[in-house]
């Protein structure tokens, strides 16, 4: 088990599915019903040997592990490096859940181009993963942007009617920012001679040099996550895109830019992230309340879950950037549960769509009569969506709010306000379409979930209490990585804040802090 | 171990099979279901009371660890003291004999098993929160019960206004939620810890110390204090934060009597009776406590005078009653709050389910004004609803009188500027409440009869499984003041040290001594409201009608309940509607992307227009720009050179 390179496995054993599907011959009907069955077991084994990694992961070590380095480009000083810890281990499997349960949701959703549609999924994960499992910047970079493509495919493409502004919106948001993020690369493989990430944490960076870095790559992340005001792409993404594209996007992809923030901003450039902490905590609390706010007016039931995501992807950078163990594990935690729930909730919508084909509010209500067991998915995943006790939403804020409240106790009360405002506008989303009296004509037909959605709906709906009941097993991996991750911050961080403030005019600072 | 764990995880078992299978079950198999294991329960909830109160058997039962993170850390935990053990008991007494109540007054329904399951699960919430160990799984419980209240008021969910009620509910309780949470997390960050023992322990220390709260230096108890009691006002709807409660009316009627009057409501006195080790050592804390409370019963009871939904009258009650409690232990008389708690769950659950078996007889009809000149045919429903209301008004020797006298008499006691104040406008509720429950009963069962012929040919006793547990809480009515008269003896140690309160607060100590006339003044009024009601409502019928004419601004203030809905309305829903619809398309749709992606796009058409313009195909424009472009190259190098 050791020689072997598992996670050189499991990242590239989408990408073998997508070529076995290339050669698949036959008529249409064919090569779509054999697309979906190699996609399917691709990603399901995919998926199980994931949880070999879990399985023998080591959680007394913060060290990365299942290593595998080789030299790659060695004059240049980069590698071939993966490895996984604590922190980035669950994303990874995060991602090898949901993809075969996105294949599963558009079994039979998606009837043009089928062989393509697979493809570009089987590809969208081995460059998911490859994120997560990559130790090199280069890597890790060419990961980040690849999956651009596939994304950008699948909206333009099995998208809905402005399939191709959102598309581009997209494409244009994300652009701007890693344009500067290849920019920060270079300049640090230029500085240090390697791109090698844990070579990378150790070196020390001046301040003035951490903040141009910094904002490099805040740039990218920012768009990725998204914050205040770079979100706008996500909602009209969102509705255009098909029911598993949103899922892949709200699940995985949206993290990204978190986990970004973790492996590199935090560890990397300590004073600036010191000295730019208030600027986030500042974007991150707009970011709840206003998205709150806007989500509770919306009348397309997928933009209302992307404000959503957006106004939860703010609570967790306010507990990525509190710097102390709680805060970050919350954050971690709170991006996790957000996978496993947005996710939930885009297919859920996913769900009636594929009955009506249409995401308006107006057009539902009273579904409880005709459908009972989806009312009770829904339930469940929006109680952990607003983050009732015992749901995967609470531990997860409620350990960023312990952590917000050591260091700011008004960004904890103004975070606080956005639990409120959730609460308001997902039971509102939920009596227009569940409850009330069926009366819309078209509705009297519609059916109950059938077995292949409570399947792909059930491990969601089990995670999303089982993390909120027993969250210790998930915590219990992040303790050391995040600890480790804390120290670095700490010790190069003393008096950093103040250095980096001097690089900037007064007023600048001022304002930003 | 396994008796102590019995009563909170019986109701859960009943309601998840219940839940998940009662649609197979059926209806019939659902009921014994979840009634035998709530039986079982209750019968367990009272060999707990016995061993705990009686023997003094405290038992703290580790479960399994919830989360931990650094120094946070939380366990599932069990703590069953005196305090718990009467709160279980009551809970899930009171629960069970409305699941019984609940066979017949659902048996007309068309999702019973839901129901059940409902009600079992609500029960296990409300058990999770009075026997937690800590403050987070006390938090558990709080919002579980908030769930389930949310899902039993829109229990019928076709009614538009009872999804409306459900969601104002939750959310309303959401903003003291929003309080307990923060209170939650100033205590870890003070202490340390959120387990009871280790905060209760720490809390003496506390004193006198500062903390930073948004920006400002605090007294550390003080602020915890008013952020739980933020918390308490909101589950216990309290002046401000009790929007919901009457609006709650709109789930069945059991749902009412269990969650609205006898359990969930109270939840928020057995916090602050639970912190009492907190709350004692912060005075401003407690001086917020009193206030609200006695300003809460007041306020409620003005509004019962002028309500014309039977249920709405016996909701603003509990509303006013909870104030009492509230403002007993705002004097520190905690276990004369708690008494109150106790016997108010008995004839509280007794009136409404009495109201719901008043609305069964006239066919599902509310309106007491097409009601009236009913008590004949429902005799034993009436009888009952005299017990319960003879205890509200606090008529010796029903539990109500040993209750809220003891409360009265401590706020007296207290001899303070609030204690006072709580004292005079609690004796003026009194009246009030007496005046509003004869109004009720006089409306209800006296006078010509109002409704049309056709329900009241139909007008009928209730069954038996719906009568019977009203006469057992009507026995409860009846002796639970005097046989829990212990609770506030003089030098009892009926609570052991689940409840804490210093030497130099001995309001509930003096309360034994005060003056004979504070002793009766209860007494009186309550009579004195009765007759107040009999004159107004037999004798001279017209009167209310004139006095409502004469004095109508103070009869719509009160009608219309303070107006606090349409204030909230235009103050905060409103506003929050429209900044939304606002930020949504002037902020993203016009600034954002206006700025953003759209004015890119937009610029760069623009520019690409331009460009286009040069690409005219002639010739001579080309050669003109090359001329053009020549010349000022060599004038560049010629002036540089």
């Amino acid at each position: 088990m050791t020689d072997w390179p598992i996670l050189s496995t499991v990242t590239f054993l989408p990408l073998l599915g997508a070529a076995f599907i290339l050669l698949i011959r036959g008529d249409e009907a064919i090569i779509a019903r054999n697309s979906r069955h190699v996609a399917l077991w691709t990603t399901v084994i995919t998926f199980g040997l994931s949880l070999l990694l879990i399985a023998n992961f080591d959680t007394t070590t913060s060290d990365f592990q299942f290593e595998e380095n080789a030299a790659w480009l060695p004059e240049f000083g980069i590698g071939y490096h993966l490895g996984v810890d604590g922190i980035s281990i669950f994303f990874l499997l995060l991602t090898t859940l949901l993809v075969p349960i996105c294949i599963i949701s558009c079994w039979e959703a998606v009837k043009t181009r089928v062989r393509e549609y697979m493809i570009a999924f089987l590809v969208l994960e081995t460059l998911m993963i490859g994120v997560f499992s990559s130790l090199d910047l280069l890597m890790f970079y060419i990961f980040f942007e690849g999956q651009l493509i596939p994304m950008f495919l699948i909206i333009g493409i099995w998208g809905g009617a402005r399939r191709v502004y959102s598309a581009y919106k997209f494409f244009l948001y994300t652009l701007v920012g890693s344009v500067l993020f290849l920019l920060a690369i270079l300049f640090m493989y230029f500085q240090a001679g390697t791109t090698d990430i844990p070579a990378l944490m150790n070196e020390v960076w001046a301040p003035a040099v951490q903040t141009w870095l910094w904002l490099a790559l805040f740039a990218s992340f920012a768009v990725k996550l998204p914050m205040w005001p770079f979100h706008t792409w996500l909602p009209d993404a969102h509705v255009e895109a098909p029911t598993a594209g949103s899922v892949i996007l709200a699940g995985i992809l949206l993290k990204m830019g978190g986990y970004g923030f973790l492996r590199f901003s935090l560890p990397m450039f300590p004073d600036a992230s010191e000295f730019f902490m208030p600027f986030v905590f500042s974007l991150s609390v707009v970011a709840v309340i206003y998205t709150s706010l806007v989500a509770l007016m919306q009348k397309d039931m997928k933009k209302l879950i992307a404000y959503s995501s957006v106004a939860h992807m703010g609570i967790v950078t306010i507990g990525l950037f509190t710097f102390n163990g709680q805060g970050i594990e919350g954050g971690i935690f709170q991006m996790l549960s957000h996978g496993v729930v947005s996710a939930a909730l885009f297919l859920i919508v996913g769900v009636i769509y594929d009955r009506m084909h249409s995401r308006e509010i107006s057009d539902y209500g009273g579904l409880v009569h005709r459908m009972p067991v989806y009312a009770f998915v829904f339930m469940v995943i929006m109680l952990a969506s607003i983050g009732l006790p015992a749901t995967s939403g609470f531990v997860g804020e409620f350990l960023i709010f312990v952590g917000a409240f050591q260091v700011n106790t008004w960004v904890a009360m103004l975070g606080l306000t956005g639990v409120i405002l959730g609460a308001a506008y997902m039971l509102w989303l939920y009596r227009r379409v569940i409850f009330g009296d069926l009366t819309k004509e078209k509705l009297k037909t519609i059916t109950d979930l059938n077995m292949r959605e409570i399947g792909f709906f059930a491990p969601l709906v089990i995670l999303a209490l089982f993390m909120g009941i027993y969250p210790k097993p998930f915590l219990d991996v992040l303790h050391v990585s995040v600890e480790n991750l804390v120290q670095q911050t700490q010790a190069a961080r003393v008096g950093g804040g103040e250095v980096v403030a001097d690089l900037f005019p007064e007023a600048i600072a001022k304002a930003l802090r | 171990m396994l008796l102590y764990i019995a009563p909170v995880f019986l109701p859960l078992i009943g309601a998840a099979i219940t839940g998940l299978f009662g649609r197979f079950l059926g209806d019939r198999p659902s009921q014994i279901i979840s009634c035998g294991a709530m039986g079982l329960a209750a019968l367990a909830a009272t060999f707990v009371f016995i061993k705990v109160v009686m023997n003094g058997e405290v038992q703290q039962i580790y479960l399994f660890n919830w989360m931990t993170s650094g120094t946070f850390q939380v366990d599932w935990a069990l703590r069953i003291d005196e305090l718990t053990a009467m709160m279980v008991f009551t809970v899930s007494v009171v629960s069970f004999l409305i699941h019984v109540y609940s066979i017949g007054y659902m048996s007309h329904d068309s999702s019973i098993p839901r129901f059940f399951s409902y009600l079992s699960l609500f029960t296990f919430f409300m058990l999770a929160l009075v026997t937690s160990d800590n403050f987070l799984q006390l938090y558990f419980g709080w919002e579980g019960v908030g769930l389930v209240s949310y899902l039993l008021i829109g229990f019928w969910y076709k009614r538009p206004s009872a999804n409306a009620a459900a969601i104002k509910a939750f959310v309303v309780n959401r903003v003291g939620d929003f309080g307990l949470g923060l209170g939650i997390l100033a205590i870890y960050l003070t202490v340390g810890s959120v387990s009871f023992d280790e905060v209760f322990a720490a809390s003496p220390g506390l004193v006198d110390t500062e903390f930073e709260f948004l920006g400002h230096y605090f007294d550390t108890l003080t602020v915890i204090c008013i952020l739980l009691f933020v918390g308490a006002m909101g589950k216990s709807a309290q002046f401000l934060l009790h929007t919901w409660l009457p609006d709650a009316m709109e789930g069945p009627t059991p749902v009412s009597a269990l969650i609205h009057a006898a359990t969930m409501v109270t939840a928020g006195v057995f916090l602050v009776a639970r912190a009492s080790p907190m709350f004692e050592y912060a005075p401003t804390a407690l001086a917020v406590v009193t206030f609200v409370g006695a300003t809460t019963c007041i306020f409620a009871a003005t509004i019962a005078i002028t309500q014309n939904d039977i249920k709405r009258v016996i909701a603003y009650s509990t509303c006013s009653q909870l104030g009492y409690m509230f403002f007993a232990c705002g004097v520190s008389a905690y276990s004369a709050g708690m008494f109150h708690l106790t016997t108010h769950a008995f004839f509280k659950a007794l009136l409404f389910l009495g109201a719901g078996s008043v609305i069964h007889a006239m066919s599902d009809e509310q309106d007491m004004r097409k009601m009236g000149g009913i008590w004949k045919a429902i005799p034993l429903t009436y009888v009952l609803m005299w017990i319960g209301s003879l205890a509200l008004a606090g008529v010796p020797p029903l539990a109500g009188f040993f209750s809220k006298d003891i409360i009265l008499e401590s706020a007296f006691a207290a001899h303070t500027g609030l204690g006072y104040y709580a004292f005079a406008l609690g004796i003026i509720a009194a009246v009030l409440t007496a005046l509003y429950s004869w109004r009720l009963i006089i409306l209800t069962f006296h006078g010509k009869p109002r409704a049309d012929e056709k329900v009241m040919a139909h007008v009928h006793e209730s069954p038996p499984i719906m009568t019977i547990p009203l006469i057992l809480l009507a026995v409860g009515a009846i002796i639970s003041g005097y046989l829990l008269l212990p609770m506030v003896g003089s030098h009892s140690d009926f609570w052991g040290t689940s409840i804490l309160v210093l030497p130099h607060h001995h309001a509930l100590e003096e309360a034994h001594h005060v003056d004979f006339w504070v002793k009766a003044l209860p007494t009186i009024v309550a009579v004195i409201g009765i007759l107040a009601a009999y004159f107004l409502y037999i004798t001279k019928p017209h009167l209310p009608g004139v006095l409502a004419q004469r004095l109508r601004p103070l009869y719509l203030f009160s009608y219309n309940k303070w107006y606090f809905d349409e204030l909230y309305n235009f103050a905060i829903v409103r506003p929050v509607k429209y900044l939304g619809y606002g930020l949504w398309k002037q902020g993203d749709g016009g600034v954002i992307d206006g700025i953003g992606p759209d004015g890119v796009a937009a610029s760069a058409v623009a520019i690409a227009r331009r460009f286009i313009k040069f690409q005219s195909g002639y010739v001579y424009h080309y050669a003109f720009l090359m001329l053009a472009g020549v010349a000022v190259i060599i004038t560049w190098i010629l002036i540089l050179g």
